[in-house]
């Protein structure tokens, strides 16, 4: 049969304020049956100083915990500061999660793993990759289980977005200050008052996309667990989980039981849909539909 | 709109039979596609719709449909004109300096001197066929190469001066000149 | 300046093509009729013969020849795309534009000495970024992402060489960061990224509504204009939201890219290539913008005056912006 599948908590995305995000990351060492954590900004270099002098002590605790602690790196780098910042966590000596090609430049062939904001998807382009000294890659979150099914094969390194709001794109600008009618330099921080992300809706009123900051993500949670069998048998070995403000312990457990068949898609499903979601669950994407598509029994 | 014939026109054509129109209009249609074949090519899936042609400041739609060698043109009276995918309507001197590359289509809709609905791609297809195709005067009508020079310069003339007349929207293609 | 400025122009057809090197393009970028470019609209692009007539004409005509093949490549199915480079340094094509790491290995594997640039939908966006590429791929030429500031592009500049910049300075704007958004994917299914579509025409439609036009691409509504409201393509980072509670442009307003004023100070930080966006666009355009852009670069290399003025005329009408280039923009 197939390997057991893993559990990778993915960074948080948003802006959350220091107390939210260190309990969160205490709670989630203590209790939650994740293999490893993804942690570090990812979205916005301007929020990373908030984190900067509690990361070591959060990864000490996830560490103790029993968890596998990754550095997620800067998702669009672009100035010389926010590259150099890249820099030194190398150089510290963490363990990488890579989510732009200059990382994986300055990485020179050491040992990383890949985020989803990485452009992978064929299996020419893991492959290479994988030579570059990458061990394991999350796909980008619009990558149907066709692909997937096709990428998974024979190298046990390959995870898969499993929940939470997708990623869809990334920009200079940011769209929590412009909406306050602000500039992204003197943005006082606005995109803290949105944990889940800004709902954006249509000039009809449904709801469409939300915005993080310079990040722009879907409205709907993606969810694969009507697909983690296929997954499994596909060859993919872990699933990741990025954090929304619901009970991410839970929802862990959801996906452990479910990857350990102690429980049904559907039943996953349903413990899944009680939680404070920010959106309806939607496996669009996986099916090869519109990412928006509301998932399905 | 901009662009429109005097109604006074619009008024006296409304009375015409209009097989003789279809008529010619099937006559200038396949000398064009005899002249360009691989405007269906181009067209690939979409040759297959229907598309109606629609001037708006006259009472007669074009109702066509350019699959393979055989294309299908009527004319109808507006109010009995349906079965149509796509529709594109704007004034007949709009619609006639789109298709001799006098204007870009993109800037005929933004300005809203152009109107399309229904099937987008279906739109878009014809309109990137016709641009390939680089039809002018002569080829439509099917002129001999001797007589293409000077009919091609005294209908570009004539339609300069029409638009003008007309207050058409102001000409922006490589036959305009506006930055030679 | 030591190296001539390029003019790198758009286009889809081949007649788009005869009219961009006739109108003074030094290069022209267009790509096959298939998901391996990133416009593949319906009616756009070439095929196999009309690629090969295309680089005789050019190359009779002095101009270069780029061919685009900037999706990536969708798995099972990695022979199309490189099928694709095979056909098009077999046509001729004086560089391939390429942005699939994996088919950049591809093609720099199986054709050595091939010219190969870095599309913009590899939104190389660093010195690092452009390094990985030059290093290890021997990439000549990387396409800058819009998101950048001047500055950032002169530091960019600076940094890469020998690989050479190229920026676009005309057209249609990416809001977003090339080649990392899925919105389409999201809204409609099919993925700038893996079809080559952005806010695809198959999912656009119109309906007219109480005097308004209303735009909707994938079911959601993303425009409204009101009658005498200069209309646009709904493309989906450009149209109307409401958040919060008000309804807002909120990603981009509809404005086109027009970088006119900061070409000199381009030239001068050592950008190689100015790039024309528009390949879906038709012949009028086409000739309009080339011919006045290559006046310009004539007019610059010659230490003449540009004319602005006759460069802002042509988005006159239309509302416009410097987009990343300028800091403010952000």
């Amino acid at each position: 049969m197939t390997a057991r599948l893993s559990l990778t908590l993915g960074p948080v995305l948003y802006n959350w304020p220091k107390p939210r995000w260190v309990d969160f990351y205490n709670r989630i060492a203590d209790e939650a049956p994740v293999d490893r954590v993804c942690i570090g900004e990812v979205v916005c270099s301007k929020r990373k100083p908030f984190i900067d002098d509690v990361i070591l002590d959060v990864v000490d605790r996830l560490e103790r915990g029993g968890k596998e602690v990754f550095y997620a790196t800067l998702a669009l780098p672009t100035t010389k500061r926010e590259v150099r910042d890249i820099g030194d966590v190398i150089q510290a000596g963490y363990m990488i999660e890579a989510n732009d090609i200059a990382t994986v430049h300055l990485l020179n062939g050491r040992a990383h793993v890949v985020g989803p904001f990485i452009n992978i998807y064929n299996e020419d382009t893991l492959a290479l990759h994988l030579k570059l000294g990458a061990t394991r890659v999350c796909l980008p979150p619009e990558l149907p289980l066709e692909s997937i099914r096709t990428m998974a094969k024979g190298n046990e390194a390959v995870e898969v977005f499993a929940f939470g709001r997708p990623p869809l794109a990334l920009s200079a600008r940011c769209y929590a200050a412009r909406q306050a009618n602000m500039a992204k330099d003197s943005c006082q921080f606005i995109c803290e008052a949105h944990s889940d992300g800004m709902d954006v809706c249509t000039l009809d009123g449904v709801p469409f996309l939300a915005v993080n900051g310079i990040q722009t993500q879907g409205y709907v949670v993606s969810t694969a667990v009507n697909h983690v069998t296929a997954l499994a048998e596909a060859g993919v070995v872990s699933l990741r989980l990025s954090p929304q403000t619901c009970d991410m312990v839970r929802v862990a457990q959801v996906y452990r039981d479910l990857a350990d068949g102690s429980t049904t898609p559907k039943e996953a499903g349903e413990a899944l849909a009680v939680l404070h979601l920010p959106g309806p669950l939607s496996d669009g994407f996986l099916r090869g539909l519109p990412g928006c598509t509301a998932e399905v029994d | 709109m901009r662009g429109h014939l005097p109604p006074i026109f619009t008024n006296a054509t409304g009375f015409l039979p209009l097989l003789p129109l279809e008529v010619i209009a099937r006559r200038l249609l396949s000398n064009a596609m005899a002249a360009r074949p691989s405007f269906a090519a181009r067209l690939g899936e979409y040759a297959g719709r229907t598309f109606a042609i629609d001037p708006v400041d006259c009472p007669f739609v074009f109702l066509i449909k350019p699959e393979g060698g055989r294309t299908d043109l009527k004319v109808v009276r507006r109010s009995v004109a349906q079965g149509y995918d796509a529709r594109i309507a704007a004034p007949l001197v709009v619609l006639i300096g789109m298709i001799d590359g006098t204007y870009d289509g993109d800037a005929l809709f933004f300005s809203r001197d152009l109107m399309i609905e229904g099937d987008t791609e279906a739109v878009l297809a014809l309109r990137n066929a016709i641009e390939n195709a680089e039809l002018d005067p002569s080829t439509v009508l099917g002129l001999p190469k001797s007589l293409q020079g000077p009919v091609n310069r005294g209908t570009r003339m004539l339609f300069v001066q029409l638009r003008r007349l007309l207050d058409a929207p102001e000409e922006t293609g490589p036959n305009s000149g506006a930055f030679a | 300046m030591t190296t001539p400025l390029e003019l790198v122009c758009p286009a889809g057809t081949p007649a788009g093509l005869k009219t961009a090197v006739d109108a003074g393009a030094h290069s022209v970028y267009c790509g096959y009729r298939d998901e391996t470019n990133a416009r593949n609209f319906p009616g756009l692009n070439f095929d196999r013969a009309e690629m090969k007539e295309a680089v005789t004409y050019a190359h009779d005509h002095g101009t270069k020849i780029l061919i685009a093949l900037n999706t990536f490549m969708r798995a099972g199915s990695t022979d199309l795309w490189k099928r694709g480079v095979d056909d098009a340094v077999a046509a001729g094509a004086d560089a391939l534009i390429l942005a699939d790491v994996g088919l950049v290995e591809y093609a720099r594997k199986a054709h050595p000495k091939q010219r190969l640039h870095l599309s913009v939908q590899a939104a190389a966006a660093t010195p690092e970024a452009i390094a990985f590429y030059r290093d290890r791929f021997g990439i000549a030429r990387v396409v800058l992402p819009r998101v950048l500031t001047v500055e950032e592009i002169a530091r960019l500049t600076a940094h890469a060489a020998p690989c050479e910049t190229e920026v676009f300075v005309f057209g249609g704007l990416c809001v977003m960061a090339e080649g990392r958004c899925m919105l389409s994917s999201y809204a409609t299914g099919k993925s700038p990224n893996m079809t080559g579509v952005c806010s695809p025409p198959s999912h656009v439609s119109y309906r007219e509504e109480s005097d308004a036009l209303v735009a909707c691409v994938g079911g959601f509504t993303v425009e409204r204009f009101e009658r005498g409201e200069p209309a646009g393509y709904p493309t989906l980072c450009k149209g109307r939201f409401e958040a919060q509670g008000a309804v807002s442009h909120l990603f981009e307003d509809p404005v086109s890219l027009n970088a006119v004023e900061l070409l000199p100070r381009l030239a001068e930080i050592g950008v190689t290539a100015f790039k024309i966006e528009g390949r879906q666009r038709g012949r009028a355009y086409i000739s309009t913008v080339v011919r006045a852009f290559r006046k310009a670069i004539d007019a610059m290399a010659a230490g003449d005056k540009v004319d602005f003025d006759e460069l802002r005329a042509l988005t006159e009408g239309q509302r416009e912006t410097t987009g990343a280039y300028k800091k403010a923009w952000r």
